[in-house]
């Protein structure tokens, strides 16, 4: 019997091969319902296991081979508006093989491949992150910066706003991993819609890519060197930016959070609003941290972070998914941001560690950021 | 009184061209874009819609040049902004308590009498902070003017020369909507309430506001926040006792009773007027003599339609 944590949703597994096709040509994969998932599998298989990465949770959890048929399914409590990302394990011939949910048309993608999306009880995906014809398209331009700092040529991509004008001024924001953000969280439609519903005002979105991320973000000197003095110079020189601190913001998630934070933090009063995703901010209030080597310079600034914050902006904007294992970093950070006099929106979300959680706070973080002329024009 | 026209969003499907047609204003037009902002001499679209050229005042492009050639009066003005944006600030404040209250008052249970009484003192506060939020204003403008006498500057009495002979040679003018507060200000820097008297006027959107005596900002679903309306500004007051809504279908809650019930009772005795896409109304003397679409919203939290077209 498949266990429910909420029998009244408990799924009927059908009992003969004539109800298992009834079964699967009317339903939708996996079955949602309050209290739960059911997650289905069709096919030969000697073990079938569900792949998924929920704090709290097994990583890997059997389902049960429904008799005399093959299909396998799998109960699993699901909180309501959770999202999880996940795949199956099919062990044949003694192999296991890591698969998409054959039943699931809904996919997310990230730079390592795809995940197959369970949207639990009441997800819906925000409007604002579907494409709206009426939304005027902004344009994405490239810009070549001959990094110092880094010893190496970096290439930027710029967003501009529709209808730019030059005698307008803009304020900027520079994404880390903004080429991901751009593939993975739709952030060009993004950006689109919430200028377009004036919920942000139109501004200049750098878009910049590592291509030695875990080193240059975690905590580099040269790579914030790179950011605060020549990017963003770079760009002055090049489009009309606004000259002060709140119009200039950072933004990253995962190791991009600590690299957004670890910049604003060595040079406080240059970038004013961060949005701080999911950050891999580890840290030990003593001894040695619990995670891998590549944490160690991370650690290392989170640590000074911890002992001399100062203040690397005004309003910080962090969330991180509840099914994260960085959920306990990412709680222990608000109550030190805020009592160095620091603004903080701290959102909680039933999310993992993937772009489209992150592409789902991005209304709450933008607007709260940088707040749209929304109240003042009628058109 | 000359005739007025109100009328909700144009940029979709425009009627401009069928009511002037209705209500036999042929032209030639003004146009005031400055709500626009750097798009203001972007008149293309009006002019094929009207199918008749238009002559835009450009305020939003004369304010710049004003500033450009004074500026110690640019300097003065956005001190006067600045004070402006910290007096609204301090007002919405003080509008959230007073908001809260009253939210808070309409969900408690006891005693009718009672509460009856707390809910017209919470509403009394309200339009309380309301007007002493416009005296503010209107001090801080009075201050400023009295002060720096914009008029008189050079830089912008060359403006309001040439304004005046481009409205002289027209019986309408036509103010498109945009950016409302970008607009006040030009409309306010070169004296357009005494410049456009005895014209017939249009306005759409945040024109529609301009032409009210009270402009009052509003959005019941923004992305932050609880979205009070706000009293934002004296506007030209060449309607009086309305309050326009334009865009009111997707800026309100019209299915929320108690927040219509409140718009209208807050604002009263002013009437507060529904002004989406298709609808307008046509004043005349002191009342609405002809209109389509408008509604008017009721004391009890309804939408009262105000007029059809025949």
């Amino acid at each position: 019997m498949i266990e429910s944590t909420s029998t009244e949703h408990a799924v009927r597994p059908p009992t003969s091969p004539e109800e298992v096709e009834q079964f699967l040509a009317q339903g939708t994969f996996p079955i949602v319902d309050p209290g739960g998932v059911t997650f289905v599998f069709h096919g030969a298989a000697e073990a079938v296991y569900l792949r998924c990465w929920i704090h709290g949770l097994p990583a890997s959890q059997p389902f049960e081979q429904i008799e005399a048929t093959n299909l396998w399914m799998l109960r699993m409590e699901l909180p309501p508006n959770s999202r999880i990302e996940y795949k199956f394990e099919v062990v044949r011939n003694g192999h296991g093989e890591w698969i998409l949910d054959p039943l699931n048309p809904l996919r997310a993608t990230d730079p390592f491949g795809a995940n197959s999306v369970c949207q639990g009880y009441g997800y819906r995906a925000p409007e604002w992150t579907l494409a709206d014809p009426n939304a005027r398209a902004g344009a994405l331009d490239e810009l070549q910066i001959e990094s110092r700092a880094l010893q190496s040529t970096r290439r930027v991509a710029l967003y501009v706003p529709a209808r730019f004008r030059r005698t307008r001024r803009y304020p900027l924001l520079v994404v880390h991993d903004g080429e991901d953000y751009l593939r993975y969280a739709d952030l060009r439609i993004v950006l689109d819609n919430l200028i377009h519903r004036l919920e942000i005002p139109a501004m200049i979105v750098a878009l910049t890519q590592s291509p030695d991320r875990l080193r240059e973000y975690g905590g580099d000197e040269r790579h914030a060197q790179f950011i605060a003095r020549e990017l963003v110079p770079g760009i002055e020189n090049r489009l009309p930016l606004l000259d002060n601190p709140a119009s200039r913001g950072l933004m990253g998630a995962s190791f991009g959070a600590v690299a957004a934070l670890h910049t604003a933090w060595c040079y406080p009063g240059v970038f004013d609003r961060l949005v701080l995703q999911s950050g891999s901010f580890a840290f030990s209030d003593i001894g040695h941290h619990r995670r891998s080597p590549v944490f160690d310079p991370v650690a290392d600034f989170v640590n000074e972070f911890r002992t001399q914050p100062g203040r690397p902006a005004r309003r910080i904007h962090l969330s991180c998914g509840i099914y994260e294992s960085l959920i306990y970093e990412n709680r222990s950070l608000v109550p030190l941001l805020t009592s160095h006099g620091i603004k903080v929106r701290y959102e909680e979300v039933r999310d993992g560690h993937n772009w489209q959680n992150w592409r789902d706070r991005l209304q709450a973080a933008l607007t709260w950021l940088f707040p749209g002329p929304l109240w003042m024009v009628y058109e | 009184m000359p005739d007025v026209v109100l009328l909700g969003p144009q940029y979709r499907a425009p009627v401009l061209r069928d009511v002037f047609a209705r209500l036999a204003m042929h032209g030639p037009f003004c146009t005031i874009t400055a709500g626009w902002q750097e798009r203001e001499a972007e008149t293309s679209d009006l002019v094929e819609h009207l199918a008749i050229d238009v002559t835009d005042l450009r305020l939003y492009e004369r304010a710049e040049a004003a500033f450009a050639g004074d500026s110690e009066l640019h300097a003065a003005y956005r001190e006067r902004q600045d004070l402006l944006r910290e007096q609204q600030d301090l007002y919405r404040l003080r509008l959230e308590h007073a908001k809260a209250a009253w939210r808070e008052l309409g969900e408690r249970e006891g005693n009718a009498e009672l509460l009856k009484r707390a809910r017209r003192s919470a509403l009394s506060e309200l339009r309380r902070l309301d007007r002493e939020h416009l005296a503010q204003l209107d001090r801080v403008h009075r201050e400023f003017d009295a002060r720096w006498r914009p008029a008189e500057r050079p830089a912008v009495a060359r403006q309001v020369q040439q304004i005046e002979r481009l409205i002289d040679r027209t019986e309408t003018v036509l103010i498109a909507g945009g950016h409302v507060a970008v607009l006040l200000n030009r409309l306010a820097l070169f004296g357009l309430q005494r410049l456009l008297k005895g014209k017939r006027l249009a306005g759409w959107s945040a024109g529609a506001m301009a032409l009210t005596e009270t402009v009052v900002l509003f959005h019941d679903h923004p992305p932050q926040g609880r979205g009070s309306a706000e009293v934002f500004e004296r506007g030209l007051a060449a309607v009086p006792g309305l309050v326009a809504l334009p865009h009111a279908a997707s800026r309100l809650a019209l299915d929320r009773k108690e927040r219509l019930c409140l718009f209208a009772r807050r604002f009263a005795p002013a009437v507060c007027i529904t002004l989406d896409q298709g609808a307008w109304l046509h004043w005349r003397g002191d009342r609405i003599v002809d209109g389509a679409y408008a509604s008017r919203v009721t004391r009890n939290g309804r939408l009262h339609a105000l007029a059809s077209a025949a």
